[in-house]
């Protein structure tokens, strides 16, 4: 049973469901059937043809379904609003849901939560798991984020960069259960990139895959924290790095240079380092600076205080951090590792019991806190 | 079967034996806390106790409705003298007994010089739905 495939077909299968003249709600209803279905049927029964299969089956559901909620419609009057789907033959399909899913009317939550389902194809109860939320929850944000994008046109082109949010997000604030939701977020950003020519998707898949390569070394075995210049580079994932840093060199070779392009970028010269001391702290300066152009984020300027720091000493990197607002999530930990790289280790240490009070997860108190204790044992109490 | 509710806190329960602030203890000895927690709520999921375990962070807010088309009064930081959860679990279990057996465990954790902390855990009760016969 081979469940990649089952899923790389969701959104062909629900775009054509679309295309037929189903609304999306119901279509996407009626290909979850078909998928529930599939893994049940396919172990001991494979079809020749699974896209036909899908097909067949979800648009057989979705007649079905049709004909049941016809009483109930009327009662709502859904008809006369459903607007009807125009043909668009130069759509891709695929990009259309993506689109869809990553819709502006949707808060960030909503369409991650479509963007698993209809173009994921993973079910209502992996979504809940993978967030930590019950699965009734999980359900009524789905249905209720179908129904908001119900009348979106099928002709009207989307928002990348809405799409691109929606990815990063999947990727950077996963949690945990079955699904790993960041090698979901790969799989749905390189199956974007194969449907659309741009840097920024490029540059996207890029810094991903970047990260995604340092993951066996960025937790020791008992969960805690390693700190990027502490991770056993022999652990990172040598072709992973190969693959982000060549799909970068062909985004950034056509010079249109987004956020996500720089961001893929200062990864790629981390992960050129064959140490820690010997990463080009200069040239990340520079990728910062470009960074800072291009989105103006206070956490880009965070992280550029530490680069800075890096690359001209904690004293530089002190005074970039002085002209930042010091409520910034993660500021208090900048400050008390540039005052510990400058020496003061009584002021560092109090810092890092301070920040790791604010700091916004367990994985990261628990590492500002050892670095506290780190300090204060070195100290006469 | 019964809920409780473990409660642990940052301020507000009677000081426990092995009282040392986590950031002056070793690394050594955080990692060894840290660990002891994990196991812990591991065993409890093994053994079919665990509902759920959440940490939460020492900032909060007091809000409360100040009228018609008023926005919302908001009344922070906390006082010193709040009581001041700092996390929990729930558990499932099938005595009271077994309830103060867990709790008991968890206040065990190691901390500073390795010896157990002696933590005041508090152990609460849910209030469950009504049985379906009564007489």
């Amino acid at each position: 049973m081979d469940e990649a495939l089952l899923r790389s077909l969701t959104p062909d299968v629900l775009g054509i469901l679309v295309r037929r003249g189903a609304d999306f709600a119901a279509a996407e209803d009626a290909v979850q059937d078909a998928l529930v279905k599939a893994v049940r049927v396919w172990p001991a029964d494979p079809p020749r043809d699974p896209k036909g299969w899908l097909i067949t089956v979800a648009w057989n559901r979705f007649l079905d379904a049709a004909r049941a909620d016809t009483a109930r419609r009327r009662r709502e009057d859904l008809v006369d609003e459903e607007p009807a789907p125009g043909p668009a033959p130069a759509v891709d399909d695929t990009l259309w849901l993506y689109f869809l899913c990553a819709h502006p009317s949707l808060t960030p939550p909503s369409a991650v939560a479509l963007t698993l389902r209809a173009v994921g194809g993973l079910t209502t109860r992996q979504i809940a798991q993978a967030y930590l939320v019950p699965e009734a929850t999980m359900a009524q944000r789905i249905s209720r984020a179908k129904r908001t994008v119900s009348g979106v046109r099928f002709d009207r082109p989307g928002d990348v960069a809405t799409v691109l949010r929606v990815l990063y997000l999947v990727f950077n604030e996963g949690y945990s259960g079955d699904v790993d939701l960041a090698a979901e977020a790969i799989r749905l950003t390189r199956q974007l990139s194969a449907a659309i020519d741009h840097p920024e998707v490029a540059g996207l898949l890029a810094l991903m895959l970047l990260h995604h390569a340092r993951r066996a070394a960025r937790t020791a075995p008992d969960g805690s924290l390693v700190p990027l210049a502490e991770q056993d580079r022999g652990r990172w994932d040598t072709e992973m790095i190969a693959e982000g840093i060549e799909i970068l060199q062909a985004a950034l070779a056509r010079d249109r240079l987004g956020e996500f392009q720089a961001q893929a970028a200062i990864a790629a010269l981390h992960a050129d380092a064959p140490t820690a001391g010997e990463t080009d702290w200069v040239q990340i300066v520079e990728w910062y600076d470009e960074l800072a152009r291009l989105t103006d984020s206070p956490v880009v300027r965070l992280n550029r205080a530490v680069a800075v720091g890096e690359a001209d000493g904690p004293r530089a990197g002190l005074a970039a951090l002085a002209a930042l607002d010091d409520s910034l999530p993660r500021h208090t930990a900048v400050a008390a590792y540039l005052h510990e790289r400058d020496g003061d280790l009584e002021k560092a240490a109090r810092l890092y019991a301070e920040a790791a009070r604010k700091a916004p997860n367990l994985a990261e108190r628990d590492h500002l806190t050892r670095q506290a204790a780190r300090l204060n044992a070195h100290r006469p109490h | 079967m019964a809920k409780y509710l473990l409660l642990k806190h940052y301020r507000g329960a009677p000081a426990a034996v092995n009282d040392v602030p986590m950031d002056t203890w070793t690394p050594e000895e955080i990692s060894a806390h840290v660990q002891y927690m994990n196991d812990f709520a591991a065993r409890l999921e093994e053994t079919g106790e665990f509902v759920d375990g959440q940490a939460l962070a020492p900032e909060g807010t007091f809000v409360r409705y100040d009228g018609e088309g008023r926005p919302p009064v908001t009344d922070g930081p906390f006082a010193e003298t709040k009581d001041l959860i700092a996390g929990w679990y729930v558990i499932d279990v099938d005595s009271y007994e077994r309830a103060v057996e867990l709790a008991g465990e968890l206040s065990a954790a190691p901390g500073a010089g390795g010896k157990p902390i002696h933590e005041w855990l508090e152990l609460r009760p849910f209030l469950t739905a009504p049985p379906t016969i009564t007489e």
